[in-house]
Parts: C-alpha cells; structure tokens; sequence
C-alpha cells in the first residue's frame, strides 16, 4: 500500500511521553493498553479536542491545532467521525435519532439533501430509514451504538476513531457491531482507529496495533506480528492475562 | 453443605424477571452463572442472599445446609450472611464504605460473628490482609478505599467476604470491572482460596472465557429462565442449547485468539 501519509510525522506528550504514531490512509490501527495508559488521551490529542504540551499532530499533512477556534477545526470534523463507548450517554435524549445523526450535517454545512443523506446512512448502519422519529429511548444497547456510529460516519469522513466502542454491549451485539464497522472500513474505505482494552476486537478488525502503558507505546506494528510474537515483557503479561475459552476448564 | 436452588422465582413490579430457575451447588463444586444482561443472573445471585430490593415479590426454595432461605427472617439471614455465606460484587469502589478504614471493614464481620475484640479484630483483619495477597498489610489496613487501587480494593473486598471461612462464596461478575492484567490475578487468587478452604462457588458472570477457568458446572440463563446446566466443558464443547450456542458462538467472534485468526 502506498504510504500517503495521513498522519506524518506526529508526536505527542503530555499523559504521554514522546507517543510516536503514523496511521496510514486506509489502515486500520488498534490502541491497546490498561486504565491509564493514555490510549483516550492520544485519540483525544488525534481529533484536536486536547493540545498537546509538546510535539503536534498532522492530518493529512495539515497541522492539527486545538487552540484554534471552532470554525478553524471545521476541516477537521468534516474528515473525522468519533464513537464513544457507552451509547446511553453520548446520545442526547431530548433529540429525535433524526437530528442526532443529522447534526453533523447542519453543524459542518455539508451540502447535498442532508435528510435523504440520514435516511441512508441509518440503512448502511442496519437500521430503517423511518428510525429517524423516534428516540434513543426506544432503542436497545446495539440499536443506539449503531445510531451512534451512524452520526460518525453520516458527513462521510476519512477517519473514524472508536474509542472502546464495544465494550458496554453484550457479547451478541458486540459480534454485530464489530462486523458493522469493519463492513465500514471495506465499503467507505474508511481509515480506523480503535481504541480498546478488548484485544480480541483489534485482532479481528486491526491490520496494525500499538501497545500503550503508562503513557508510553511499548510497542507497535502488524497485528498478527505485535500479538503472535510479542517483543516486549509488558504485551507477552498483558496477552498471558487474557482469558481464552478452555473447554478443558479450570 | 450444599446449596439448593428449586423454582426460584422473582417478580418486580409486576413484571417476572426470574422465572422457576433451579440448580444446585454440591458441597466444593464451582458453579457459574452465565447470561446477557437482563438475563436474572445477577437477581438470582442476590435472591440467595436475601438481598433483593424492596418491591421484589420472591418465591421457590433455596435451601442451604437443610434450611429453607426464602421466607427466612432477615435476622436468621443475617446470621449466615459472612459468617457461612460470603458474597463479592462487581464494583469494588462501592462495596467499600469510603468513610471506614479498610482493616476496619475486613475485621467487621468476625467482631459480629466470632465476638472478637477491636484489638483482636484488627490482628486478624492483617492476617487476612496477607491472606489475599495484599502487599504490606500491616499499613494497608490503615487506609481507605480511595488510597488503594481497583486490584487492591478487589483484594479487600474478598479478604472481607472470606474472613469468617465461609462455605460457599457467591462473585457477582468480581473481575469485570478491573483491567485485563489485574482480572487474571483475582481470578487466580479467588481460584486458590476456594480450593485451599473446600468452598463452593457461586460465580456469574457474562464472559464465557472467565467462566471456563473458574467454574466445574455452569447455568445458561435467558430472559429470566435456565436454558441449559452442563459440566462447563460440555457446554463449551458441545453445547446443547441455542442460546449457549450463540453465546459461544458470538463470543468466539470477539474473542482473543491466541493461535491467530484463520
């Protein structure tokens, strides 16, 4: 794959400490690491919502600054969508599922007919045009994270960041959405950042992944690579603490 | 002494959330709950306990050591509760009264049970500090919930619910809310102290892969109701029911697999 470079050259520190990450167009990256990590803070530097004490973050070889005003970040949000982990709270209650997933649109200016736009985007997430009336109470745990990812993809964006966007939901739904997001990532082609504590979810959607502790990245590169032959003592402890299903048991 | 469970049925506000669930935990063996949220494992751990909310209309047997549960007078219950029976919760942070010294909490159950001095209580409360591997105890019974870490206060929680040598023990999803490495520490000590002292066990849980390494036996549960009980290695192997194949099923796609994806 030839190397765009849709983030060049980036650097952060401030929970973290000299955090390198290139993410290339079109890949698919998985942060994992424990409580602490700094896994939320990268992504949060990533999308311009944090200003990094030191070092900078490029999209698309454009600087990404936070400090700059709503307006100036605009080409930002239009290239970046966000899924949160827990669908009960990033869901305003008061709003009809339609303006969820169409606010983006209004917020952003994007052209085009923005409630046809919602219509579609609800049936590419597996949910019914006509959803659009209702509201997010009337929604199961897996019906609302589709919502939820629904309004992170309605403008179209390049780069969709999850941060643990599977782990409120039962193990049903997270089968689900897990097949709904790397259809996503084949579809749209669509770049993807996860974060996750979950290492099974990146194994089956990530081609790379990056191993934080501590507000460091211990270690990186190709997924089956980084998680069959772990270099580092840290990511050998933390793949031995996984349980795996034994049917020989305990 | 063994624990029954035969018909156990919970109503709350009208709506049935536990229906007719039976199964018994023989004297030393591990059972696990296994079931989706909403699926009555949690209610039915609790209902064991006597510690549903007010407004839970409860009905069935659970019968412990001969004595029928249901119906029993909270002070009976209270007797058995941390003396002959443990129990564990998810969430660390709020099982622990904040306001209360940690060694002060581990030693409270055997001043009630056992009678002991606040001296003696505190003595011991060190002893089972050690117990569950808690590093220095001595100066960790001193400090708060606050000053200890969601591992550490785990540690607490079940040098608590272990301190009087209870017979069975029931974990309500103990690891769930605790990091990767930290769950595999707990999940090995609580292993241990249930083997070492012949406990039983009464652990529920969501996560298929927990349960294959602590549980002998599990229960499926679904919308309220039993769905299947099997040696966990039948259940994992060959399950029998729908949901169980689906719980495994849909686990599996998620799962960490450490011999790669095909």
């Amino acid at each position: 794959m030839p190397k765009t470079g849709l983030f060049e050259r980036t650097s952060y520190s401030t929970a973290l400490h000299d955090a390198d990450l290139d993410v290339r167009e079109g890949s698919a990256v998985g942060i994992i690491g424990e409580s602490g990590s700094g896994k939320s803070t990268l992504v949060r530097l990533l999308l311009g919502l944090d200003t990094p004490t030191e070092g900078t973050v490029h999209f698309d070889g454009r600087p990404v600054d936070a400090g700059a005003t709503a307006r100036a970040l605009h080409w930002l949000r239009r290239e970046t969508g966000m899924v949160f982990q827990d669908p009960y709270a990033s869901l305003d209650p008061r709003m009809s599922v339609g303006r969820i997933v169409g606010e983006p649109l209004w917020a952003l200016g994007v052209d085009g007919d923005r409630r046809a736009r919602v219509r579609e985007v609800l049936e590419e997430v597996g949910l019914e045009a006509g959803m659009a009336d209702r509201f997010p109470h009337e929604f199961s745990g897996g019906q609302r994270q589709r919502i939820a990812i629904a309004r992170a993809v309605v403008h179209r964006p390049r780069l969709l960041v999850g941060d643990e966007p599977l782990s409120a939901l039962d193990v049903t739904v997270r089968a689900q959405i897990l097949e709904l997001l790397g259809e996503l990532r084949r579809r749209e082609g669509l770049t993807l950042v996860l974060v996750s504590h979950d290492i099974g979810v990146v194994q089956n959607l990530c081609d790379e992944v990056v191993v934080m502790k501590d507000g460091r990245v211990v270690e990186e590169g190709p997924t089956e690579k980084v998680l069959m032959q772990p270099q580092v003592a840290y990511t050998r402890r933390l793949l031995a603490s996984i349980p795996v299903i034994d049917p020989g048991g305990s | 002494m063994s624990l029954q469970v035969a018909d156990l049925t919970i109503d709350i506000d009208g709506r049935r959330v536990v229906d007719a669930v039976s199964f018994d935990v023989p004297d030393g063996t591990r059972v696990g709950l296994i079931g989706e949220s909403g699926s009555g494992k949690s209610l039915t751990a609790l209902a064991l306990l006597g510690l549903l909310p007010d407004g839970a209309d409860v009905s069935g047997s659970v019968r412990w050591d001969g004595q029928e549960l249901i119906g029993m007078p909270d002070r009976e219950l209270a007797k058995l509760r941390g003396d002959e029976i443990g129990i564990v919760f998810q969430e660390p942070r709020t099982a622990l009264n904040p306001i209360r010294t940690i060694g002060r909490q581990i030693g409270e159950s055997v001043r009630i049970h056992e009678g002991l001095s606040r001296s003696a209580a505190r003595a011991r409360a060190i002893d089972e500090a050690s117990r569950v591997s808690l590093a220095d105890p001595e100066r960790i019974v001193a400090r708060y919930p606050h000053q200890l870490s969601g591992g550490q206060r785990q540690r607490a929680a079940i040098a608590m619910a272990l301190a009087c040598r209870p017979r069975l023990l029931i974990a309500d999803e103990p690891t769930t809310a605790l990091d990767v490495t930290i769950q595999a520490e707990i999940l090995e000590l609580l292993l241990s102290l249930v083997q070492n002292d012949g406990m039983s066990l009464v652990f529920i849980t969501h996560d298929l892969a927990v349960l294959s390494q602590i549980a002998t036996h599990g229960v499926v549960l679904e919308g309220g109701r039993v769905v299947e009980t099997a040696p966990v290695s039948t259940l994992l192997s060959a399950p029998a029911s729908t949901v169980t194949q689906g719980l495994l099923r849909d686990a599996t796609a998620t799962l960490w697999r450490p011999g790669g994806v095909d």
